[in-house]
């Protein structure tokens, strides 16, 4: 059983790490498809990365409950740290999470499971932070949208594979819609609902 | 920091969290105003407590921060709300828009072109482009969540019928990303071309009405408007009497009881900086005749 003490820290400076986190993600979101670093600045606990330890350090609390999948879930480690260091309800229906941690991507559910928000609430829907292999390597994606001048290249390895196609979906439903937020290591990289794939490579 | 009784830039942190994750929802949703548990801060409402609130949550130690109102770095309100942060965060500031990281403004944007770095905030007093049309919340509302905007074009097409042009002169209508109408914030429409496509992100706080948008990068913002009565930044006719500039807003100052009047930019920092560059306006105010299309005010 892992005690308090046992637990990964949370951020050494919690004012300033959680503003350098957000202004990452900030810009990560105003720049869909660049790839933004986090300055790790705390212990990330079980299958979570230490980029998503920092961003559920700087978004999450009591008002944002939280869904995880089963990999996040797999033993007490990621549910402990983040009732100790963010107090966030952890919630078995993911239709009214406001985040979802994806640690394993190919068992993602269906994005309709997921609060896409209403006509005239968009913004009440669930930000999906998925973690991923790379955002360097991989599939290359050419994207299109607001935030992107012209187009934008972003290469890489993401499981479900047709991550891109079931994000069709916020093409349909706008302003309704998910946001993406991937996540290898300390690199951040956003999809907001507003962004399309022109063309991929195989 | 100065003053250690407060938090990093004032705000707690689960207020900062709260206005964040609205941050995030305005940059992926262009145009549509989140709602927020807006704070009191300490200034009175109408004094951009809403751009200061959205600059508490984004800035940080590195930032140099520049505060305008209407164009200047030098009235009440940019010099009170600099200080604020300079107090509160430590953070550096300065007059000149290329050295700043986020310009938090009130009524204008610069006039030099801002790049990719910089954040733009923008103090909103309200930030319903149709509630003068419709005072219900819940219309509004659903006026956006249907896209249903014919009540804006009624409006425009109103101000033709009855002046001969469209006489909205500031916190002239925008269209984001071809989905939300939006309202700019009072800047008059000269600054309106410059939201299209711009390279800096733009975020909207408004305090008193709890609400937060923005546009992000290279976003495109249309101006409403008709084929036959096309969208037209206005500006006096006349060079800058200080610095001799054709091409920035100007602002409109009596000089003395005899009609007597001179047009300078409102963009202090601008003007300056081509005064330094050696160019000189007249320094009198010569009877210009104004456009034919001079706008009322109100």
């Amino acid at each position: 059983m892992t005690t308090i003490a046992e637990l990964p820290p949370g951020f050494a400076d919690k004012v300033l790490s959680a503003q350098s986190t957000f202004r990452s993600v900030m810009d990560a979101m105003a720049r869909p498809g660049s790839v933004q670093r986090i300055v790790p600045g705390a212990g990330a606990p079980g299958a979570m990365m230490r980029g998503t330890a920092a961003i559920a350090l700087t978004l999450f609390d009591h008002d944002t409950p939280l869904w995880l999948d089963a990999r996040m879930a797999e033993g007490p480690d990621v549910l402990k740290w983040l009732k100790f260091h963010t107090g966030a309800p952890v919630v078995q229906d993911s239709s009214i999470a406001s985040f979802a941690l994806i640690g394993d991507g190919a068992a993602l559910p269906a994005l309709e499971r997921f609060a896409l928000g209403s006509s005239e609430y968009p913004d009440r829907s669930t930000t999906l932070i998925l973690q991923v292999e790379s955002l360097e390597s991989g599939r290359p994606f050419e994207l299109r949208g607001p935030g992107i001048d012209g187009t934008a290249m972003l290469q890489a390895s993401i499981k479900p594979f047709d991550l891109f196609e079931r994000l069709h979906l916020n093409e349909a439903l706008f302003p309704r819609g998910i946001d993406v937020v991937l996540v290898a290591d300390d690199a951040v990289v956003a999809i907001p609902r507003t962004t399309r794939v022109v063309s991929k490579g195989s | 920091m100065n003053a250690p009784a407060y938090n990093f830039a004032y705000l707690d942190e689960q207020t900062k969290r709260m206005i964040r994750r609205a941050i995030l929802k305005a940059i992926a949703i262009p145009g549509y105003q989140v709602p927020f548990a807006s704070r009191e801060m300490p200034m009175p409402y109408g004094w951009g407590t809403g751009g200061v609130q959205v600059t508490a949550a984004i800035l940080g130690p590195q930032d140099v921060l520049k505060v305008i109102d209407q164009g200047s770095d030098d009235t009440t309100n940019a010099i009170s709300i600099r200080k604020f942060f300079a107090k509160t965060a430590g953070v550096a500031t300065t007059t000149a828009t290329e050295e700043a990281t986020v310009i938090q403004t009130r009524h204008r944007i610069p006039e030099a072109a801002l790049n990719e770095s910089q954040v733009l905030v923008y103090q909103v007093p309200i930030p319903e482009p149709l509630r003068f049309l419709e005072p219900r919340e819940t219309e509004t509302r659903r006026m956006h969540a249907l896209a249903e905007y014919g009540l804006m074009h009624v409006k425009l097409y109103e101000d033709i019928a009855r002046f001969g042009h469209i006489a909205t002169a500031y916190a002239y209508p925008v269209k984001v990303n071809a989905r939300y109408v939006m309202d700019p914030s009072p800047t008059p429409k000269f600054d309106n071309p410059k939201m299209d496509n711009c390279p800096a992100l733009q975020l909207f706080g408004a305090g008193r009405e709890k609400r937060i948008y923005a546009i992000p990068p290279y976003t495109q913002v249309v101006s409403l408007d008709f084929e036959d009565h096309p969208f037209e930044p206005y500006r006096f006719n006349a060079p800058c009497a200080l610095c001799a500039a054709e091409n920035s807003y100007l602002d409109e100052i009596v000089t003395d009881d005899k009609g007597g009047r001179m047009f300078v930019c409102s963009d202090t920092d601008y003007c300056e900086g081509r005064q330094a560059a050696g160019h000189h306006g007249s320094l009198s105010a010569a009877p210009y005749k104004e456009k034919a299309q001079e706008a009322s005010n109100g």
